[in-house]
Formats: C-alpha cells, structure tokens, sequence
C-alpha cells in the first residue's frame, strides 16, 4: 500500500532521513520505533506532503507521491493523526470531527459524513458523551481519541499515527491500542510512530527499528522483540538483568 | 502446498522492496558490528547509505572462504556471544573447519525455511521422516530436524552411518521420507538388496537430498531402485546450512529462499554476471542472519539459475542443482572439466552403476583421466566383446561432452569404496 525507496529528507541542510526503505501492506499494523530525534516524525511528514523528499521515492497505492500536495494525498486516503493531538481547543468535539469530513463531504456529500460521524461515535463512545464540550475541556486520552476520530472522518486507507501513547495514563494507552487494533479488524492499515517499543511491537505485524536517521532492524515484531540489540536499546531489557 | 505462500509466492516487485530493505539493515549491521566488515568498507570508502539498488550489492567487495578462516573463531559473528544460542562449524569438506553461530531468532527463520523446503518437497506432518545427514557440528542434521518438527512430522534423528540400522528402522518404523546425500540412497538402496529387503515393501515415498553434487542420472537411479520422489535441496553452513534453496514437487529446479538471501551468478574468472541462465560460481550474501550475516560468500558452488516460472505457483526464483565446485574443477590438458559432466555421460550409458571413481594421474608430463565405472554382474562376466561395446560406448560420448579423451576401466559391482557421507569422487594423483 504505502512503499518507500532510498528516501532521504530533512529540513534545510540537514539531512535527517538517510536512505530509508520501507513498506506497508494493506492491512497490517506496522511499527516504526527509536528514540526522540531519530527521525520518525520527520518521515510522517515527509509521506504526508509536509516535507519535500530531498531523495527517493514514495508510492502510495501504486502511484508516486512526488509532486503531489498534502490535500491531494490525504484525498488519496492517507491521514496522519499528529503528534500531541492538536485538536482545535476553542471548537466543539463535534465541530472537530466535521472538520476531518470535509474531504468526504466534497466526494461524497453531507449524508456520507454524518454517517460516518456516527461510526466515530460508535468507536469512541466518550466522544458522543462530550459531542458538545469544547475540545480544549477533554482529558489527554479523550483528546487522542478526538484527534484519532477526525483523522478517521475522511474514511482513509492508510492511518498514520505519531506517538499516540505520549502523555497519557498507561490504562488509557491500553484503550487506545485497543482501538488501534478495532481499527485494523474493520479493515484499516495502520503506520505507528512510538517511543513506546513494547506496546507498539505487542499490536504491530511487523516493525522497523530507526536510530538517528537509518533503518537499522526490520522484521517481523515478535523477532524484535527477541531481537538482544532492540532489547537493550528499547525494551529496557538490561535494567531487568541488573534487578535480578 | 505451501508452508508461506505469502512468501513462496510474492510478487516480484515486493520482493524487490523487502530485500532491498533487508540488504540495508543487513549493510548496516555488519558496517558497524562487525570489525572485518567496518575495516573493508573503510578500505572501500565505502558507504552504506549508497545502497540504493539490489544491482549496487556489485560494489561490495566478496567474501571468501580464507576470511572465515583468518576471523577463527568468533571474528565475523556480528552479536555479542551472549546473544549466539548456538555454534556450528562446517564440515570442512575442503581444509580447515570454520565457526559459525546462530542467534535465538536466526534458529526460528531457519527452521521456517527448511519447513518450506521440507513442505515443497510435499512431506506433510503426516509423515516420518528418518533424517540420516551427521547430527553434531555438520549443519545438516539440525537443519533439517528443525523444519520437519516445525511442519509437525514424526522426526526419527537417527544420524548419518550404520546402514543396517538405518534400513531396520526404515522397516520398522515405517519410514516415509528419507533424509540423507543422494550417494548414501544408492548406498542404502544397494545393502537392501544384499539384505534381500524389497524396497517397495517399505513405506518410504520421498527423499529429500543434499550435501554434495548429483546429476539427473542419479535421480532416476534413485527412482528406480527405491521407488520415491526425489528432490535436492541445498545450503551451506557458512550462509546457514540447510533451507537455503528447495526443490518442490516438480522436481525441475531449487526455488531460492529469496526472501533472505540474495544469490548472484558470476563467472568464477572476471567476477561479472553471467547472462541469465548460463552456469557460473554462486554468491550468496545473507538478508536475515543476525549473529553471521555474510557479504558476498562466495560459495564455490556452480550451478545457473532457471529462466521462467515454475508450474507450482512459487515465484521464488530457481537455481539448477549444483553441478561441481570451481576447486572440484580439473585442468586436464588444459581443459576445464568437470566431475559433473563425467557422472551425466556414465548415467546415460545402459548396464553401468552409480559408482564411479575418476583418478587423476600424470604420465611423461601428461594428464591421463581414467575413470572406473562398475558395471552390472551380468556384463562384467559377459563376454570380452559386449565389455569392449561399453568401454567405447563411454569413451566416444566422454571425449565428445567432456573434450578431452578419457580412459575408462570397468570394474565389479561394490568394488569402489562407499562413503556413509560426502562421496570422494576425485582422486588427483598428480602433484601439482
């Protein structure tokens, strides 16, 4: 579904994403895992439009991503939910999930939308509970779901989510990856950026290990996590061995 | 039947993305954990980030063999040893032995590869299946116990050697597929008949073969004599032993793990590639392994690969039998020849057996070959002219393949020696 190849990007001089190759298949779950600053958002941005690849190539069901613009390919069917929600504060949890329909309200007309809006509200029963309170008054886990909902009002084919468990309560983590994993059942394919390897690689199908720029492990997510090098960087593995 | 037909059965332009993505983890791995690999690269000015294609695999420089053995023991390993579960080491068909070491997941791909080579052949878990490769060091036998547990077969680890045994648990066990090197199914198929034991009494229906050269012949000897589907399968410890390439059902050629390891045809004099479907030195460079990941091995091994696709439905890409090692190869005069194209022309001549010895001499400052071939009772006890017919019969179709002229000597059923493993095929006699 989503394919890269050799892509290079960054902003200004500075070249973050050193010849990065990877893949998503329609319908998987695919984790992408590293540190602060190895890149992650900077590819999501890069997919999305926001950033121009400095080198390689993107293809998003089969067709080259180049010269294509962020509204262009959110039409194509790839959403991001970004990193910190960024839901509108001052609108309603209604008004912001409307927002996330405009693109299906262009293609397929204002019926289209609210139907969706009521599957959103099926998925996150909260948010038609607080459908009129003002995005800005919700808790940080009500907020990702807002964020997650309206990137999921445009019906996309590919979600991209940036560090969704940031800040949040482990028990609300655990809803979301839930959801995470509802999402894929009804048919989503689903790219995730966590700093959170173990939960990421416990839902993903397959996973990819970035340090400061490169792809360093790939593979399927159980090999990850029995692989020693992500253990000690990102598991925490050598603390446990030191405790016991 | 498939044991991963989203594998087995990619298409090529995923494939291409996976070992692409692969090949840079891997370049990546080895340019920082491994110290040969980082001083190589150093050496090169090499970067890995300028791996943009499968095609510029070529810049890297190869692996040898020597640099295996100058890195004894733990030298390439590209894991602390804690991480390695297990150590083996070649077995050193030629010169000294070499280490090799698996981490707890290169196991597991192992085992699933050598299930989907064990599952091509068409064994199911309904099968017993007598593994008969040397367990121990040799990779052979792990190899191979591991994809037969993982299908769910009934393994009987019994080893290689004691041939009696070997056929008393074959009877008693009611062995269906049998494990070993194609020469030692000629060997068992020989002591049934001395034993007076029908091999069609027995329950076995496949035999799964590697570990040294075999030609066409040899399959439908094997066919013959035990009444199963043969197929080769190959590997190498040095790459991870067996599960590399398979054959499946069709017996036409060995569908290639692709998925983990990237195989390169190059003419053994100028490196470069041969064109496709012509026969050059195999080079293997590993996509998955974690604790011994290889660039470029060069294997020595000849063999081409197959042009087009295979009636099974894999796409996976398939490699002829191997036919010979570049340092099996014999200059005779001159002429490159090889053991391989002696076996094929004695297997196309009525009355001979698959036992053979090819001995190399030098006579007044001239290579002589003579080859011994035994012959059927029948024959050898015929009289002078029919023993004449098949000397000259072997002679003419040897110089016209082979291009250099050959002496051939007919000896009695079971007078060469039989090998339990590995057969000697060659002795080179001259002291060059």
């Amino acid at each position: 579904m989503l394919k890269i190849r050799n892509l290079d990007a960054g902003y200004g001089k500075l070249r973050v994403l050193k010849n990065i190759s990877l893949h998503v298949d329609a319908g998987e779950i695919v984790a992408m895992i590293g540190a602060n600053g190895a890149g992650k958002t900077t590819l999501l941005h890069t997919v999305i439009g926001l950033i121009k690849p400095m080198q390689g190539e993107i293809s998003f069901l089969g067709r080259s991503c180049a010269r294509t613009s962020v509204g262009q390919i959110v039409a194509s069917g790839c959403v991001l939910v970004p990193e910190g929600r960024q839901v509108f504060a001052p609108m309603s949890v209604e008004e912001n999930l409307l927002l996330g329909g405009h693109v299906l309200q262009k293609t397929q007309g204002r019926v289209a939308v609210l139907k969706e809006l009521e599957h959103q509200y099926e998925l996150f029963p909260i948010l038609r509970e607080r459908r009129r309170q003002l995005a800005g008054t919700l808790s940080g886990g009500e907020q990702q779901m807002l964020a997650m909902g309206r990137a999921l009002m445009s019906k996309p084919r590919l979600v991209m989510m940036d560090e969704p468990s940031t800040g949040l309560a482990p028990l609300i983590v655990r809803d979301i990856f839930q959801i995470i994993l509802r999402l894929r059942a009804e048919g989503n394919t689903v790219l995730l950026i966590e700093q959170n390897a173990k939960a990421a690689l416990g839902i993903a199908d397959r996973g990819y290990v970035l340090e400061v720029g490169k792809v360093i492990v790939q593979g399927p997510s159980a090999d990850l996590l029995a692989n020693s090098d992500v253990q000690r960087a990102y598991l925490g593995r050598e603390k446990i061995d030191e405790v016991a | 039947m498939y044991w991963e037909p989203e594998r087995e059965c990619m298409a090529r332009e995923d494939l291409e993305q996976l070992q692409l993505e692969r090949l840079q983890s891997t370049l990546y791995r080895v340019g920082t954990h491994v110290p040969f690999y980082k001083k190589k690269f150093e050496q090169l000015k090499f970067n890995y980030d300028d791996i943009r294609s499968l095609d510029d695999l070529r810049r890297l420089p190869f692996t040898e063999k020597q640099d295996l053995r100058a890195n004894y023991p733990y030298g390439l390993f590209a894991v602390p040893l804690r991480d390695v579960v297990r150590v083996h080491s070649s077995s050193g068909t030629s010169g000294q032995a070499t280490v090799v070491g698996y981490t707890r997941n290169d196991i597991k791909t192992w085992s699933n590869l050598v299930a989907r080579v064990i599952t091509a052949a068409g064994v199911t878990k309904n099968d017993v299946i007598q593994i008969a490769f040397g367990y121990g060091l040799f990779t052979g036998g792990f190899g191979l116990h591991y994809g037969a547990e993982l299908i769910g077969a009934s393994v009987i680890p019994i080893s290689a050697g004691n041939t009696k045994r070997q056929i008393q648990i074959m009877q008693d066990f009611k062995t269906t597929a049998l494990v070993c090197t194609p020469s030692y199914a000629l060997v068992l198929a020989d002591a049934m008949m001395e034993m007076g034991i029908n091999p069609n009494g027995l329950s076995l229906r496949f035999g799964l073969f590697g570990g040294e050269p075999w030609s066409e012949g040899m399959r439908k000897e094997i066919h013959q004599k035990l009444g199963i589907v043969a197929t080769d399968n190959y590997g190498l410890s040095e790459v991870m032993g067996p599960g590399v390439a398979g054959e499946c059902s069709e017996c036409n050629g060995l569908h290639i793990n692709e998925d983990h390891f990237l195989l390169e045809i190059l003419d053994p004099k100028t490196f470069e590639p041969v064109p496709e479907g012509e026969v050059g030195e195999l080079v293997i460079t590993t996509l998955t392994k974690e604790a011994f990941p290889m660039i470029r091995y060069r294997t020595r091994d000849l063999t081409r690969f197959i042009p087009g696709a295979c009636p099974c439905g894999r796409t996976l890409k398939r490699m002829e039998r191997v036919m010979g090692r570049t340092d099996d190869m014999l200059i005779i005069k001159g002429v490159n020849v090889f053991p391989m194209q002696i076996e094929k022309v004695l297997f196309e001549v009525e009355g001979v057996e698959p036992h053979y010895q090819i001995i190399v001499e030098r006579e007044n400052h001239a290579d002589k070959i003579t080859v011994l071939v035994e012959v059927m009772e029948s024959i050898f006890f015929d009289e002078m002219k029919k023993q004449r017919m098949v000397v000259d019969r072997i002679k003419s179709r040897l110089a016209s393949e082979v291009g250099v002229s050959v002496d051939v000597k007919l000896v009695e059923e079971k007078t060469l020696e039989r090998s339990e493993g590995k057969a000697k095929r060659v002795v080179d006699r001259r002291k060059l």
